[in-house]
């Protein structure tokens, strides 16, 4: 009996623990104030800036609360297609196929701009190295194997280059920053077009394959006569040599925060109406050549007022005071101009016909 | 005791009432707990068939569209969907390979100087350094691999490989330290801890009366390992087993240092690519339909490449067992 009885006891001690528990998570704080929950998902490389600004904006509002979960930009758009987020985020724009077959409107929202830069392993070789982009792509496409080849010398008159293979190392994970890499080659050789084309996931001509940015930057500092590419960020922290690159005025261009906003600026002439545009090998004498934007996606018409009101709140602050913590991060802030468009485009959302942005 | 029962087969034949069936002995508790443990082990069943239903039915387009030729062609080029899965099953199987080749030898030595030789106060620190390699996240095996062991091998063991082995098509080309070699020998370091943990936990478990009676028939040391050893053939095939298991599977460590490319290639110091690791690496960005069918159909592949080795596996055992059993009672 007395077994039977304390077991009995065990049992309720743990049923009450468990509901007091779901109690208190069900409810945060207990305040009377009605808790906004958000969910967003997608791209991975501007994870560590929205992080930083979902924490900031819960400073400022004790009443919202927002998850981004960086799931990588192809899921992201999988699940603002499925609804199953409030919105998406993506570092290439959306295809036109994607968006028709999205239940609703969608808009592309630039948060940020990122480089992708060429990084190297060079024992002795102390100033940085120059490229245009057609040594980029042969180089990628396997035509140039040596570092000494003329092709590279050519531009890089004074540096004493050795001549030992060229170990190239890519992405081996579908990666927004493969998709831009490459756009950036079809962009520059035909050849590169037609042989491998741009996408996440190319199937590489040479090269090991690495693991996220991390890996191929790891790889990289790890062996010699190494070449690969990664984002400016994870360079810049890992103190990597990063190549100049040729860009379409003819300049050799340092991979850097102003030049990849100078790369923004200068196409916001040809940026189209829904600011899906891609502006890698942009004009302007100052711009890197490999950047690009990375979106928020969201749908025009939202079906809960109260959330979508709060969702245009969070990107309207994201893209005027959160800007502010992107050069700190390694990211380039919007163009002023560009800025005023994403604006526009914020107060056209609206919930049941109504606009969501009373500013 | 109602499980010796149950095996009674003239019991079974007469299936009375409903709890007789359930349980012979007439016991409520029996019953229950017959019908609880019944559950349990279908479950494992069902999990089964849920998966490869899943599987099947995800990969279908995949399966249409490109048939057996899935199997038989090297292209995978996601962005014109093109999909073949050749050099993720080579880079599986030899890979694997490659590991138990190392890693078996490895820990039946490891197993019997901890059975047979070892005094304890050696024998115990010993094995528990085993077990605790066993705990080890395969991510840092992984990052172990990239900053120390593909540098080694870059350096120390690729240039005499090539050196005494270059004119064979196993050992070509340049030596970059990340390839299918290093992928087989980071498993094998993660596979050896599990092999050897098992093996001598079956080496323990043969009953001292075995040894007693080969040394009492005037067996040297090496004579009396070999009749334990032998006695314990099964379990040491079923440790072997499971560190195959193991190896099939692994993802995270393998991707970090086998240079993911899909690419057929008998030199081991060539990148390769492994079915687990590409599902893991290209399943997030995957948007498409065919390419995302093409990633399932990959580890439905997996799946059956898994089911035929463990066949094949058990089907040797069971060989060598019949023979070396019968040569053992010879003896």
């Amino acid at each position: 009996m007395s077994v039977r009885m304390r077991r009995c006891l065990l049992f309720a001690c743990l049923a009450g623990l468990v509901s007091s528990l779901a109690f208190t998570s069900c409810r945060p704080g207990g305040s009377g104030e009605q808790v906004v929950k958000l969910q967003g998902a997608g791209a991975t490389f501007p994870n560590p800036l929205y992080q930083k600004w979902l924490s900031e904006y819960s400073k400022l509002h004790s009443n919202v609360q927002i998850d981004y979960q960086s799931v990588g930009s192809g899921a992201g758009i999988k699940q603002i297609q499925a609804q199953t987020v409030d919105f998406g985020a993506s570092d290439a724009p959306m295809k036109d196929a994607d968006l028709k077959a999205a239940p609703g409107e969608i808009l592309h929202i630039p948060t940020v701009l990122g480089a992708v830069v060429i990084t190297y392993n060079l024992a002795g070789v102390k100033q940085p190295l120059k490229f245009s982009g057609e040594v980029v792509a042969d180089i990628f496409l396997g035509k140039i194997k040596k570092w000494n080849d003329p092709k590279i010398t050519a531009d890089n008159a004074g540096v004493s280059l050795p001549a030992t293979d060229i170990t190239v190392v890519h992405r081996s994970d579908g990666s927004g920053t493969s998709a831009v890499f490459t756009d950036y080659l079809s962009k520059i050789s035909p050849e590169w077009k037609e042989k491998v084309g741009s996408g996440v996931s190319p199937s590489w001509p040479v090269g090991l394959g690495q693991k996220g940015n991390e890996g191929v930057t790891g790889q990289v500092k790890n062996t010699p006569n190494t070449l690969g590419y990664v984002e400016l960020a994870y360079a810049i922290q890992n103190n990597l040599p990063v190549a100049h690159i040729k860009n379409s005025a003819g300049s050799f261009i340092e991979p850097s925060i102003d030049a990849v906003t100078a790369a923004a600026a200068a196409s916001a002439g040809n940026t189209p109406e829904d600011l899906r545009v891609s502006i890698t090998n942009a004009q302007g004498a100052a711009a890197y050549p490999i950047s690009s934007y990375t979106y928020i996606l969201l749908y025009k018409n939202q079906k809960d007022a109260a959330k979508g009101k709060v969702v245009v709140d969070f990107v309207w602050w994201g893209i005027h005071d959160g800007e502010k913590y992107a050069p700190t991060l390694h990211y380039a802030p919007l163009p002023a101009d560009i800025v005023k468009r994403a604006e526009a485009k914020l107060k056209l959302v609206t919930a049941n016909g109504a606009p969501l942005l009373s500013t | 005791m109602s499980a010796r029962v149950d095996t009674n087969p003239s019991r079974f034949g007469g299936f009375g009432t409903w709890r007789k069936a359930l349980s012979p002995t007439g016991n409520t508790g029996d019953a229950i707990f017959r019908v609880l443990i019944s559950l349990v082990a279908l479950f494992v069943l069902a999990i089964v068939i849920a998966m490869v239903w899943a599987l099947g039915s995800d990969s279908m387009m995949s399966i249409r569209r490109f048939g057996f030729t899935f199997l038989t062609s090297s292209h995978w080029n996601p962005i014109k969907g093109e999909f073949g899965a050749l050099p993720f099953v080579y880079g599986t199987v030899m890979s694997s390979l490659i590991a138990l080749l190392i890693s078996v030898p490895l820990s039946l030595g490891i197993a019997v100087f901890l059975v047979e030789q070892a005094p304890h106060f050696i024998a115990r620190p010993i094995g528990f350094l085993v077990e605790l390699l066993a705990a080890i996240p395969s991510v840092v095996y992984g990052v172990w691999g990239i900053f120390v062991l593909a540098p080694f091998i870059r350096v120390y063991l690729g240039p005499p490989l090539l050196r005494l082995f270059g004119w064979t098509p196993l050992f070509r080309g340049p030596v970059t330290g990340i390839g299918l070699l290093t992928g087989g020998i980071i498993l094998a370091i993660m596979v050896t801890p599990i092999i050897s943990a098992v093996v001598r936990d079956v080496l323990a478990a043969v009953p001292g009366s075995q040894r007693e009676a080969a040394l009492a028939l005037g067996a040297t040391k090496w004579e009396m390992i070999r009749v334990v050893l032998v006695n314990g053939a099964p379990g040491i095939a079923g440790a072997v087993i499971l560190g195959l298991g193991r190896a099939l599977g692994e993802t995270m460590a393998v991707t970090m240092v086998i240079g993911n490319r899909p690419e057929v290639s008998l030199s081991l110091f060539d990148p390769s690519y492994t079915i687990a690791s590409a599902i893991a690496n290209e399943f997030t960005e995957a948007t498409d339909d065919l390419y995302l069918s093409s990633l399932v159909e990959l580890g439905l592949i997996l799946f059956l490449v898994t089911f035929i080795v463990n066949g094949i596996a058990r089907v040797l055992v069971w060989n060598v067992t019949r023979k070396t059993g019968g040569v053992g009672r010879a003896a």
